[in-house]
């Protein structure tokens, strides 16, 4: 057998004939690049790769003509849309312009919603036989999956996230979690050996805006299919698709009340959670506003799930298969611009693979694309909002105060718009702040091991524990290091992955409960 | 005297031979230890007194999560086969036994006979029943998710951490081994807390744990006020679960409040009367879900 060191010779040997190949002479590097804030940060060995420098990429963008916008959108409650007051601007991120209003809702309106999805469950869905609701929820994924392309779009403008996410994962996702979740509203006597379960009532969701209509989905498909009723509130800077979801709801044909959906900020979702007539609580955000939540609802014996923030660590171990690691070293942190929770946001490299490891990722980094999420081209949008950008700008900042070595992609950016250039740190002390905290943004920290042991260490020393990733040939020991790591979601030679019927959520402060899958379903049941 | 009305059923012997009084002590990490605060509870059955048990305080709670802590490892890696056989194994000790608590029930706890032979048949078959779930919950809760992409995505329990557990009030034995079986068969380590009026018959218990097998620090029973150690239970920084059985709506808001700091599970459960402890209502598959964490892993499937 080869030692890893072979391997390696072998690998820069090919490369290097490949480079005098490609090299034709006559061709100057013109594409982006990255750069390091410090002069002794290292140079890539290996040359990047030259595919896109003998012109430059037209713009592609999908059009927004089909779809127009309205000026204004309402709170859907009891089947119908309903006018409010107090209306705000949510905005395209990419270019700062308005792109619509909605009202947020006060005490008055959260009431109406809870009141109506309480009627709904007592007098339609609690009565509706499982094969029924199952129909209805099948609808909603089927309108889903036939208006995807109008969602794409519109989930774009409202968020930031590149058109090629919108379209290729999170409206796909989210159609497939109603196709998944509709054929269990019948089936739920099979999925719980020797228990009896029942709805809860009313479900009252609160969601963030990385994932919009996704997230959307992952709470309302699990909570209709097991015969709950549920207010839904999006969050304030991304409530465009939950309108839409709501038309296709109305479309659909859902017995009125089953699914409503209110506007606004962190107060209504306060509201939301603590009116007296919930049964059941779901939240997806921050740690910590899920801690706040958890105390409000002390004595209140509602059911809550929390799906909390992460700081994944991604482990790569010097016999993984390097260019794989490397995709999965991208899409963990750069996927949806790293506002993910899951996101790979802590990577950890065997010290004997950093270099080698390193160049690939800039190499890698220097083909991503930043700009207009509309871009078909685009690998990287905006940031969802300027609060976010000014979060990450602080962090980053807060990075290269402690002393870690920042590199950055130096691409150019769009004049306007809350753009941000993907970035590693190395030379990152655990007690970093970088380390530590969710940064929630294209930044990911660097750091190396040496053993295995050190590497679980490192990983789990946090006080999250949503996720991580694993990078070896060696199956007995990703084995053993899926085991030790103290997360919900692991991912090994892979990282980033979704699918309808796989449980999420988190250990420790990453909240618990899990969505998805059949034991997402316990979440929304009482079991007898 | 104390040592008389301990042993009451020893009849005339006792006139004639005074019988060694047992010292009722905390059981941590494997040891029969005092309180660190050195005070004691004098428990009596009626108007006799019947001996002076541990009073637990908040530092030996901090202890008991330390080495609960400790213990974690050995305990969640070991095989659910042999987590299973020592749970089993501890059936065994508790059935070897059974006069000793039959005995025990109606002298300090004030139970008659028949329900003195009931609390211990269903204590026996409680702990035999949760022996067999452990290497078998995986399978009936767990999976193989047929996900849309060439991976390979299946879903295992792995143990909460260290669960702390604010046992019946009720019942001494049975609402106690009801309430810890499952987060031992789930590979969880546990910190409990009995506040009984018979805290000694918990503390017998701790001799049934010390001989079966168990790592030292598994399982550690505190007897005290529960009252005085629920704000330090539910603030712990290290505690990763809350089992707690009846308690006031006070409790529970305090709890949950407190327990939010590190979001930690908290799981409320009924404390019946004694006699409904039997029922079948009271042992669940589910309730060893609710101290498992669930760990969904990820492979490509490809040549």
């Amino acid at each position: 057998m080869k030692t890893y060191q072979q391997h390696e010779q072998s690998r820069q040997d090919r490369e290097e004939m490949d480079r005098k190949q490609s090299n034709r002479g006559d061709i100057k590097s013109a594409g982006p690049d990255v750069e390091s804030t410090s002069p002794s940060a290292p140079q890539p060995e290996i040359p990047r790769l030259l595919f896109g420098d003998l012109w430059d990429y037209d713009p592609a963008p999908e059009s927004t003509e089909p779809f127009p916008i309205e000026k204004r959108y309402e709170h859907f409650i009891g089947g119908k849309f309903v006018s409010g007051e107090d209306y705000f601007p949510s905005i395209n991120p990419a270019t700062e312009e308005i792109l619509f209003e909605v009202p947020a809702a006060g005490q008055k309106v959260v009431d109406q919603a809870v009141a109506a999805a309480r009627s709904a469950h007592q007098r339609y869905w609690k009565e509706l036989s499982g094969a029924e609701r199952g129909k209805y929820i099948y609808r909603i994924g089927r309108m889903i999956q036939e208006r995807s392309r109008e969602l794409a779009v519109l989930e774009t403008q409202d968020n930031g996230k590149p058109i090629k996410e919108t379209r290729d994962v999170d409206v796909p996702l989210a159609a497939a979690h109603f196709l998944y979740h509709a054929g269990w509203a019948d089936k739920l006597d099979y999925a719980f050996p020797g228990a009896k379960v029942s709805s809860l009532g009313v479900a009252a969701q609160v969601i963030p805006w990385n994932f919009p209509l996704l997230m959307a989905a992952w709470k309302i498909a699990p909570a209709l299919a097991t015969g709950n009723t549920v207010v839904l509130k999006p969050a304030e800077t991304t409530p465009l698709t939950a309108v839409m979801l709501a038309k296709i709801v109305q479309e659909a044909d859902l017995p009125p009340g089953v699914v409503n959906i209110i506007h606004g900020a962190g107060e209504t979702g306060s509201n939301l959670v603590q009116h007296p007539d919930v049964n059941k609580v779901a939240f997806t955000g921050s740690t910590e506003v899920g801690k706040l939540i958890q105390k409000s609802l002390a004595g209140s014996g509602k059911k809550l799930t929390l799906e909390l923030g992460g700081k994944g660590a991604n482990i790569v171990f010097e016999d993984a298969p390097l260019d794989q690691a490397v995709e999965g070293i991208i899409s963990g942190i750069f996927f949806n611009q790293g506002q993910v929770c899951c996101a790979g946001s802590r990577l950890l490299v065997q010290e004997s693979i950093l270099e080698p490891v390193l160049s690939r990722l800039r190499n890698r980094m220097a083909s991503l694309r930043v700009g207009d999420p509309l871009d078909k081209n685009t690998d990287v949008g905006a940031i969802n909002s300027r609060a976010q950008l000014e979060k990450i700008t602080s962090l980053v900042q807060a990075g290269e105060k402690e002393g870690a070595t920042m590199v950055q992609l130096s691409c150019p950016l769009p004049e306007k718009g809350f753009f941000f250039r993907p970035t590693y740190f190395t030379d990152v002390a655990q007690s970093h702040r970088i380390a530590q905290e969710e940064i929630f943004g294209p930044v990911l920290t660097i750091q190396t091991f040496r053993t295995p042991e050190e590497a679980v260490q490192k990983a789990n020393n946090t006080f999250y524990g949503l996720s991580a990733g694993i990078w070896s040939d060696k199956g007995s020991k990703l084995f053993k290091v899926a085991g030790a790591l103290r997360a919900g979601v692991v991912w090994g030679n892979t990282y980033n992955k979704f699918d309808p019927g796989s449980p999420f959520g988190g250990y420790k402060e990453s909240g618990f409960g899990r969505e998805g899958g059949l034991h997402g379903l316990l979440s929304y049941v009482e079991v007898k | 005297m104390a040592a008389k009305s301990t042993r009451s059923k020893a009849g005339s012997e006792s006139k004639a031979r005074a019988t060694v009084a047992k010292t009722y002590k905390l059981y941590v990490g494997g040891a029969f230890i005092r309180s660190e605060s050195g005070r004691v509870m004098a428990v009596k059955s009626g108007d006799t007194f019947v001996a002076n048990c541990a009073r637990a305080s908040r530092k030996d709670f901090r202890d008991a999560v330390k080495v609960a802590r400790g213990a974690l490892s050995s305990w969640s890696g070991k095989t659910a086969f042999n987590r299973s056989q020592i749970l089993y194994r501890a059936a065994e000790m508790l059935e070897d036994r059974r006069a000793v608590f039959v005995d025990r029930l109606q002298s300090h706890a004030g139970f008659n006979e028949a329900a003195a032979e009931r609390e211990v048949s269903v204590s026996v078959d409680r702990l035999f029943w949760y022996a067999g779930w452990a290497d078998k919950f995986t399978q009936v809760l767990g999976g193989v998710n047929p996900v849309a992409m060439p991976f390979f995505n299946f879903t295992l329990p792995e143990p909460t951490g260290v669960v702390a557990v604010l046992a019946s009030s009720t019942s001494p034995l049975a609402g106690l081994i009801s309430a810890i079986a499952p987060v031992l068969a789930g590979g969880n380590t546990c910190v409990v807390l009995t506040d009984h009026d018979a805290p000694t018959i918990p503390c017998d218990f701790g001799e049934v744990l010390a001989t079966s097998d168990f790592p030292g620090g598994v399982v550690n029973l505190l007897t005290g006020s529960r009252s005085e150690l629920l704000p330090h239970v539910a603030s712990h920084m290290d505690v990763n679960a809350v089992a707690l059985f009846g308690g006031s709506k006070e409790e529970r808001v305090l709890l949950e409040t407190e327990a939010a700091e590190n979001v930690k599970r908290v799981r409320c459960f009924d404390d019946p009367p004694v006699a409904d402890w039997a029922s079948s209502d009271h042992q669940s598959p589910y309730w060893i879900e609710s101290f498992v964490e669930w760990k969904t892993a990820w492979h490509p499937v490809g040549l």
